[in-house]
């Protein structure tokens, strides 16, 4: 959906003015998305271990196995929603690599189960490129197209696994369900760093990220700059279908089983945590840090929820203000900086 | 004219949009080493020339000739490595970008962008700064140094100047003299005339999607090129949609309906004043962009203004909503129908729309007396009723016609028309302009925006002419010709006073 030139001519803009408030709201803008997200972790963390004092390596395991998958959700998430689209095939999708891992790794060797990773690694890719490709070229909008093909493959996973079972070699799970290095230190979270930098980094520093960001920030400013607009969406896309099969893998991983039902909860619990990880729904601002560490705090709170004795269905609750609490105060920054 | 020194050659192109013929057969020849201009008034054609030149999107028929080898680019990157470039009126810059990532972006080298900035005195420029936090016009001038930085053979600028403080003009100007001495070409598209006698070597005008002629542009030819921009078949089609009681003066005696003092928002009005008395249409003429939408909006209340008032019937207001105009009797008919009605929704609804405005009204409604009032609106005005159940089914004239019955069963004191018969066939036009004839004859105000020049004459008493966010000439309808409308609505009259 290629916009027409915007007949409505930009906001003039305000000339940066000398005035420590606007400076440090300048500053604010431009660094809160970056500070932030840490911040309300650590707070997060700190309060946690505040309520319950005993909260060990045992529960950081825990909770790094829980937003393992959650924290995969929203990094597929994160590349569309920056190029200025929407993914909500992200948790069928993270189903359909799930379900595949645990029936076809169940009586694999360790060798095998690693080939079998590669395999569905790219067979996640090139569905999250059909996504794109379809998108681009059919012009249906983005939330249609990718929410039927979350429709198939939801269905797709049905088929392969009809319930619950299957499983994987021991070494294959302790990939992310041990602790190599220290007990502090969650192999999920060595796998995660280590999955998200392979692919984001090189993004971030090459030409591409770039151009998906650009896309995602101005589509008509991007085209006359000379980007092919078309090829960068469907890249967007295609990263997401890669991480959403990280997504099904690490669920594999955390769970040892394969459940066609329990990819669909992370299709909007990945946004969530894309919004509050200061990703822009409009597209074109945020950084994939950000959604990664929302997928923590969002794990956290039921947790925290359950040492408080509460009824951790208060985690939706909870989970909806803050969304609401972030979205408002990303507005308010933007606002304070417009003012003259 | 050699062939050999022609550098760009654009022949016969034609392009169409669904039903709209945007270019019929459009020429241009442009020289190695010249600055040549292309004028049109609105709609001729100009943007669409420039967007199938640079690739933006394809032509239907007609060739382009690139140093004497037909070219067909298919996107602005291919038109880019083929040496053509253009910088549009809004930068194509990237809003949250940094200023050097959209550089990299463009695949330009920095240094050579840095050394454009330098040579147009904005040197200091924060590359790693973002484009969103930066001012339109410094914006413009470094969409400008990215576009010389890719070395372009031909160099479109369309309508760069618009919105330029006279200084940064004057720098663009500066570059363009430059790029011509290095023998390459540019393409300047203003409404300027001034600028375009000033600085241009040759002038191309289009009208109605054609190419009309080309003139050296010397001392004298700015009569020439209006003429061009006129042309002679316009006088027939006027007269059929000419109205009675055109052009009746106004006893001056009786207060204002409407009056605006000193009105300025940002750099896009400045200073505006005017009025306009119970029974008078006031046509207000102006080129495209000129301020004229800001000044409807502002007047309807749509958008907030930064100085002046506005006073109704010798009381100052205050606008914090579209519902405080119409509450004080100021109603909006937008050139786009999808503006101002529910498009899935009935007739009857639509027409009934604004008397439901206030929380107060939301009670049990009198049918009786809302179908009375919607019935007698649609009657007057001879809505086609046939496809009554949804408005989106009707054609766009009987849209306009529903956006005003419904001001009209509402009540107003002024109505603002902004180009009301926009796209609308002669018959309808007719009707329209009629019934805006018969509403000032019941001693209504009527402030009309058209961007066809020859209806101000048809239609109003009196009119205002806009250029640049300021009113440069105000005259009783009867002078209004054409040709003076014209001239004005470039720049080209000494600027009028024009305090109420």
């Amino acid at each position: 959906m290629v916009r027409n030139d915007p007949s409505e001519k930009g906001a003039t803009g305000f000339l940066p003015s000398g005035g420590a408030r606007v400076a440090s709201m300048r500053w604010a803008g431009r660094y809160l998305p970056v500070i932030g997200m840490p911040l309300l972790l650590a707070v997060a963390l700190l309060f946690t271990t505040w309520i319950h004092p005993s909260f060990g390596a045992f529960d950081i395991q825990s909770l790094a196995l829980g937003a393992l998958p959650l924290a995969f959700a929203a990094a597929a998430q994160t590349c569309v929603v920056i190029s200025g689209g929407i993914d909500l095939s992200v948790g069928s999708l993270i189903a359909v690599a799930n379900v595949l891992a645990a029936s076809t790794m169940q009586h694999a060797d360790f060798r095998q189960a690693l080939l079998l990773a590669a395999g569905i690694l790219i067979a996640g890719a090139i569905s999250g490129a059909i996504n794109g490709a379809i998108v681009v070229l059919s012009r249906i909008p983005d939330v249609v197209v990718t929410l039927t093909t979350g429709f198939i493959w939801g269905g797709v996973a049905l088929l392969i696994m009809e319930k619950p079972g299957g499983g994987a070699p021991q070494q294959f799970l302790d990939l992310a369900a041990g602790t190599t290095l220290a007990p502090w230190l969650p192999n999920a979270v060595i796998l995660l760093i280590a999955a998200v930098a392979v692919v984001w980094i090189p993004l971030k520093l090459g030409r591409a990220g770039l151009l998906v960001y650009a896309v995602g920030s101005d589509r008509v400013a991007a085209f006359r700059s000379g980007v092919g607009v078309e090829t960068t969406r469907i890249l967007a896309y295609t990263l997401s279908g890669l991480f959403s099969a990280m997504g099904g893998l690490a669920l594999t991983m955390t769970t040892a089983i394969g459940a066609p039902l329990a990819g669909v909860y992370y299709t909007l619990s990945g946004l969530a945590a894309l919004v509050i990880g200061g990703v822009s729904l409009t597209g074109g601002r945020g950084g994939i840090s950000g959604p990664v560490l929302a997928a923590f705090v969002l794990t956290l709170i039921p947790t925290d929820l359950i040492f408080l004795n509460i009824d951790p269905n208060y985690g939706q609750v909870i989970q909806g203000t803050l969304i609401v609490l972030v979205v408002m105060l990303g507005g308010f920054v933007t606002v304070l900086r417009n003012r003259k | 004219m050699t062939e050999a020194a022609t550098l760009l050659e654009i022949k016969n192109v034609a392009k169409r949009f669904g039903s709209v013929k945007a270019l019929r057969s459009a020429e241009l020849r442009v020289r190695a080493g010249e600055i040549h201009a292309l004028m049109g008034a609105n709609g001729a054609g100009k943007s669409t020339l420039v967007k199938i030149i640079t690739g933006v999107f394809p032509c239907d028929a007609g060739s382009i000739v690139l140093a004497g080898v037909a070219r067909n680019f298919r996107s602005p990157a291919e038109a880019r490595r083929a040496g053509i470039v253009s910088v549009y009126q809004d930068p194509a810059l990237v809003p949250d970008l940094t200023l050097s990532q959209n550089m990299r972006l463009a695949r330009v080298p920095l240094e050579s962008v840095t050394g454009y900035l330098a040579e147009m005195g904005i040197g200091k420029v924060d590359l790693s700064a973002y484009v969103r936090d930066l001012p339109q016009p410094i914006l413009r001038l470094i969409d400008l140094a990215r576009a010389l930085a890719s070395e372009p053979k031909v160099l479109l600028l369309d309508e760069i100047t618009a919105a330029l403080p006279s200084d940064m003009a004057g720098k663009v100007f500066e570059m363009m003299r430059r790029w011509r001495e290095r023998g390459h070409a540019v393409i300047f598209i203003s409404h300027r005339m001034a600028e375009v006698s000033a600085i241009c070597d040759r002038t191309t005008v289009l009208r109605d999607g054609a190419t009309v002629g080309v003139t050296e542009t010397a001392s004298g030819s700015q009569e020439q090129i209006v003429s061009l921009m006129l042309g002679t078949d316009i006088a027939k089609a006027a007269q059929s949609v000419a109205q009675p009681g055109v052009g009746q003066s106004i006893p001056k005696d009786e207060p204002p309906t409407l009056e605006v003092r000193g009105m300025g928002l940002r750099n896009l009005l400045h200073d505006l004043s005017f009025s306009l008395r119970p029974g008078e249409v006031l046509g207000v003429a102006a080129l495209e962009g000129q301020g004229q939408d800001e000044l409807f909006d502002c007047l309807a209340g749509v958008r907030r203004f930064d100085s002046g008032t506005i006073l109704v019937e010798g009381k100052e207001v205050h606008f914090r909503h579209p519902g405080d105009a119409i509450k004080a009797g100021l109603v909006f008919v937008p050139a786009n129908r999808l503006q101002a009605l529910l498009q899935q929704r009935a007739i009857r609804e639509n027409v009934a729309l604004p008397m439901f405005r206030s929380p107060r009204s939301w009670g049990p409604l009198s049918m009786a007396r809302e179908r009375e009032r919607v019935q007698s609106a649609v009657t007057r005005l001879q809505i086609d009723t046939r496809a009554e159940a949804e408005l989106r089914r009707l054609s766009g004239g009987n849209q306009q016609k529903v956006v005003l019955a419904r001001w009209i069963s509402h009540g107003f004191k002024t109505l603002l028309c902004f180009d009301p018969t926009r796209g609308i066939d002669v018959g309808t036009k007719r009707q329209i302009y009629s019934l805006i004839r018969e509403l000032a004859a019941a001693g209504s105000s009527i402030l009309l925006f058209t961007s066809e020049l020859p209806e101000i004459r048809l239609a109003c008493d009196r009119a205002i002419v806009m250029f640049a966010g300021r009113i440069v000439n105000e005259m009783p309808a009867r002078e209004a010709d054409e040709a003076t409308l014209l001239l004005s609505a470039h720049g080209l009259v000494p600027r009028v006073a024009a305090e109420a």
